[in-house]
């Protein structure tokens, strides 16, 4: 359990450090990195970055768009369409996040069997 | 196992991240689009209004001044320093929108949204929109100081586009996955030739062609008449044209080529036009002469216009500008106020041309002479580019062949246009912002080629005026009316009107002038005028309102832009419900027929006749014109002016016959004919959407440069009005700019357009203007005097010299 916390919040420091100098896709490199470092197991693996990022990009966007009364997330939100909802559109962006990050942590964790595998060799 | 695990994750991996980083279709690539840091969100801000910012090249400080519109009221020390600050004000407010609308205009929108553009490029390619931007450009760079400043503009423009990073793009460039490219003086004469397509780009000589094999020249003069039996026009009836010395081009009586054409390139919105007026101080309860202009065009969002205040020490300029293009377009100074209207008088027509056997070359006065051939490099998304060579004439563009619209192997159509005459329209506004009175106006003026506009003017001391200004060839009677034979050099455009003898009138003792895009002048003219179906309802009811009373104040201005009288339904609808059949109609005809008997003919939000006019009238206009609906042929019917005339005084033509039935109809028969569908259509209409009301009937909207996208358009918005009325508010287009100036020294003026300052559909001033457009109100426009921030001002943001 600690270490799923762990995984959890070092997915999100890290999403955050290297969304400062990469791409969205940063998110992968992150939940690849925490993955091969601090490995879980089972379902914990897809899950725990999943929520993680989850999150991260849904209090992120919450963040940017409620000190503008969510004027274009509520515009978006018609674009997608979802219905108009801020909310909502915050929820898929999350939800986005988490499955890449989520599918990355999958391919970290199958990495660092075959690494640890080696090395065990 | 390990292995086939780690494969398979690997391949979901990649799969998740090509998945969400590229564009399907008109989604967006979707990891792209929504992630917090460089997606959309981002973009929920507003700009920023404050703070300093420095921009390379700048000679002095400039200051910029915002107040609670958004307006930005520029004050540079020169020039330079102002055309610079205007490129990197407009951009910072409408980057998207400018660059948008120039690859509209240069047809390279499949670059953008791919094949399915690859028409409308050609088409714009073969009317030589990149061609007659080129003419310009080559025309302003003969003028040293235009080129300075237009190159200032172009890169503070850039100034603006380098310092952005990905996430601050505005929202389009991500929803499209594409980013900003420089910005060019080309650029601008290319935003130049939008408007002229957009205002000149439009004839009927092909339809007319059609319309003249199948009906004769009688029954043609008799629907497409040159003058109407009323005219109202620009220039008043009792004008002395004595004063001019050259005549009209002599009629060589050459014959128009009857070719059957079954289908021509797209023509700009016919609907589009504008109202302006002026009136002098002896007509003015203050004293000061007043001038209006409400230019109709489509409704978007982001606004064609785009408000800003204009100053160096030597000039003081504020209206709407054009993002694109330098200074005020539609505005005034401390000493005058202008705007404009468009004067659509013919000037494309059409040649048909003949080509040896390899079409290198055309016959021309029995000798054959080079085409030149101008390759089209149409880029397209994700595909190879699209070669497309188009053949020039000395005419111009060789739009129709064999590769385009047409089957001739050796035959064409070439294009002459005034758009593709070299010219310097920059220097009209960035001189007329500077004018200081009369004299300087017409000066500013005389450049001015295409498209031709009313230009209505007024000054503090209490002048009034107006131009029709173009460059109009001088052409014979009747000329450009139809095809012409490109062979024969007496064919060719002869000479020009000299500038000097384009209408205009100063002063005239009625104390006002006024256009709104009906005939310029009426018979006495001494040149040709051709009559594309020139306005004549708007006008009178212009001329009037301001022939009604002695004195008139800036309130009659704004009742006269919100005046919802709809005179063509009232010249025909009272003489169509008294002439027709009432006994057998049914419950609900009758019902119907009740409504339209008691409407009073003003467009009002809240009645419902303009519903049952608006549903009626283009029922019984087919009905009419039932002969023109002629396969594979490119025909117009005729003037909506000219069709009443003929149902109230020819009821009994052989137009008016159905073709299809048997019986022999009168006018009074399609009266009730249309009627009745009419109200099945009403009927249907009330089933599927509600109320009948002329608000919801018509449902007026605001729609997004991108085909209207809804999230970021504005839908039934509460206005009246409607096509051919003073307030022409119709579907989607109308009033898009609403000024008033009152002449006080300096001048006071109101101004607002159905829209926001802002291009981001994620800033509340992106649409804030629509709302107060729509009831009619106006905002005061805030006119600095000098560069000391008022109570208006909520921000100022200053641009510095890079050191």
């Amino acid at each position: 359990m600690r270490k799923n916390i762990i995984n959890f919040i070092v997915t999100i420091i890290l999403a955050y450090l290297l969304s400062l100098v990469m791409p969205w896709w940063s998110v992968m490199i992150a939940s690849i990195a925490t993955a091969l470092f601090i490995p879980l197991k089972k379902s914990a693996v897809f899950f725990i970055p999943f929520l993680a990022i989850l999150l991260f990009w849904f209090v992120y966007s919450y963040l940017l768009s409620s000190g503008n009364d969510f004027t274009l997330a509520k515009r978006i939100a018609v674009l997608l369409p979802l219905g108009g909802n801020p909310y909502v559109l915050m929820l898929v962006t999350g939800i986005i996040g988490g499955l890449a990050a989520g599918i990355s942590a999958i391919f970290g964790k199958q990495l660092s069997l075959v690494l640890n595998h080696k090395k065990q060799l | 196992m390990k292995y086939f695990k780690l494969i398979l994750s690997f391949v979901l991996t990649i799969g998740i991240f090509y998945g969400l980083n590229t564009k399907f279709g008109s989604i967006p690539p979707i990891g792209k689009f929504l992630n917090p840091y460089s997606g959309v969100w981002q973009n929920e801000t507003d700009e920023a209004i404050s703070g300093e910012v420095s921009i390379p090249e700048l000679k002095e400080k400039v200051t910029v001044h915002y107040d609670a519109q958004l307006i930005p009221h520029v004050f540079a020390q020169n020039e330079l320093d102002l055309y610079r600050a205007q490129g990197y004000i407009t951009a910072k407010h409408r980057l998207w929108q400018m660059e948008f609308q120039t690859y509209a205009a240069a047809g390279r929108l499949s670059e953008l949204i791919g094949k399915k553009a690859l028409n409308y490029d050609r088409q714009e390619r073969r009317r030589g929109m990149v061609y007659g931007a080129e003419q310009s450009l080559k025309k302003m760079s003969e003028d040293a100081n235009t080129m300075a400043i237009v190159k200032a503009y172009s890169d503070g423009v850039n100034s603006y586009i380098n310092q952005l990073s990905p996430n601050d793009y505005p929202v389009e460039y991500k929803l499209l996955d594409y980013k900003p490219e420089a910005w060019t003086p080309k650029k601008s004469a290319l935003l130049l030739m939008y408007m002229t397509k957009m205002l000149a780009g439009g004839d009927e000589d092909m339809e007319n062609t059609n319309a003249l094999r199948l009906f004769g020249k009688e029954r043609f003069d008799l629907l497409f008449p040159d003058f109407f039996d009323i005219t109202d026009p620009i220039i008043p009836k009792e004008t002395d044209w004595s004063y001019i010395d050259v005549p009209q081009t002599k009629n060589p009586n050459t014959k128009p080529i009857l070719d059957s054409i079954a289908e021509t390139i797209d023509k700009p919105d016919p609907n589009y036009g504008s109202n302006n007026w002026a009136i002098s101080d002896k007509k003015s309860t203050t004293g000061n002469a007043i001038l209006a202009n409400d230019p109709h065009l489509g409704l978007n969002l982001p606004s064609i216009w785009f408000v800003m205040q204009l100053s160096t020490p030597n000039h003081n300029a504020f209206g709407a500008t054009l993002p694109g293009a330098l200074a005020v377009i539609s505005g005034f100074n401390q000493h005058i106020a202008w705007g404009e209207t468009n004067a659509t008088r013919d000037v494309i027509d059409w040649y048909k041309i003949e080509f040896n056997d390899d079409r290198t070359k055309y016959k021309f006065d029995n000798q054959w002479k080079d085409v030149s051939i101008r390759v089209e490099d149409i880029k397209i998304k994700g595909q190879t580019a699209y070669k497309d060579s188009v053949l020039y004439t000395h005419h111009g563009p060789v739009v129709y062949d064999k590769n385009f619209k047409s089957d001739q192997e050796l035959a064409g159509y070439a294009m002459q246009w005034t758009g593709h005459i070299p010219s310097n329209g920059q220097k009209t506004f960035t001189e007329m912002n500077k004018a200081k009175n009369y004299d300087d106006y017409v000066t500013a003026l005389k450049n001015w080629v295409a498209p031709a506009q009313n230009f209505v003017f007024a000054s503090t001391s209490g002048d009034v005026a107006i131009w029709v200004q173009g460059l109009f060839p001088n052409k014979w009677e009747g000329q450009g009316k139809f095809i012409m034979d490109g062979s024969k050099s007496r064919n060719d455009w002869q000479s020009f009107i000299p500038q000097q003898f384009n209408a205009h009138v100063k002063n005239p003792k009625r104390g006002f002038v006024s256009s709104a895009n009906q005939t310029p002048v009426d018979e006495n003219y001494p040149y040709f005028v051709f009559n594309d179906g020139f306005e004549t309802y708007r006008n009178r009811v212009i001329n009037d309102f301001f022939n009604s009373k002695d004195k008139f104040s800036v309130q009659d201005f704004k009742d006269l832009h919100n005046n919802n009288y709809n005179l063509k339904a009232a010249e025909l609808m009272p003489y169509m419900l008294e002439n027709m059949k009432t006994s057998n109609l049914t419950k609900e005809e009758k019902e119907i027929y009740d409504i339209a008997k008691n409407w009073k003919y003003n467009n009002d939000m809240e009645q419902i006749g303009p519903s049952i006019w608006s549903a009626w009238w283009p029922i019984l206009n087919t009905m009419v014109w039932d002969e023109f609906d002629v396969e594979d042929t490119a025909i117009s019917t005729p003037f909506t002016y000219q069709t009443i005339y003929l149902l109230k005084n020819n009821g009994d033509d052989a137009f008016m016959d159905i073709i299809d039935t048997p019986e022999k109809e009168t006018a009074t028969d399609l009266f009730n004919l249309s009627f009745s569908k009419a109200v099945t259509k009403l009927k249907d209409w009330k089933e599927k959407n509600g109320d009948l009301n002329w608000v919801n009937y018509k449902g007026t909207f605001a729609g997004h440069l991108l085909q209207a996208i809804p999230a970021f358009s504005r839908f039934d918005l509460p206005i009246g009005g409607g096509k051919n009325i003073v307030n022409a508010t119709s579907e989607n287009w109308g009033p898009s700019w609403r000024m008033i100036v009152e002449m006080t020294s300096p001048p006071t003026a109101l101004g607002i357009y159905p829209g926001g300052q802002s291009g981001n559909p994620g800033s509340k001033y992106y649409d804030n203007f629509i709302d107060d457009w729509a009831a009619g109100k106006y905002h005061s426009l805030n006119f600095l005097q000098n560069n000391t921030a008022t109570e208006a001002i909520i921000g100022t943001q200053t641009l510095t010299p890079k050191k």
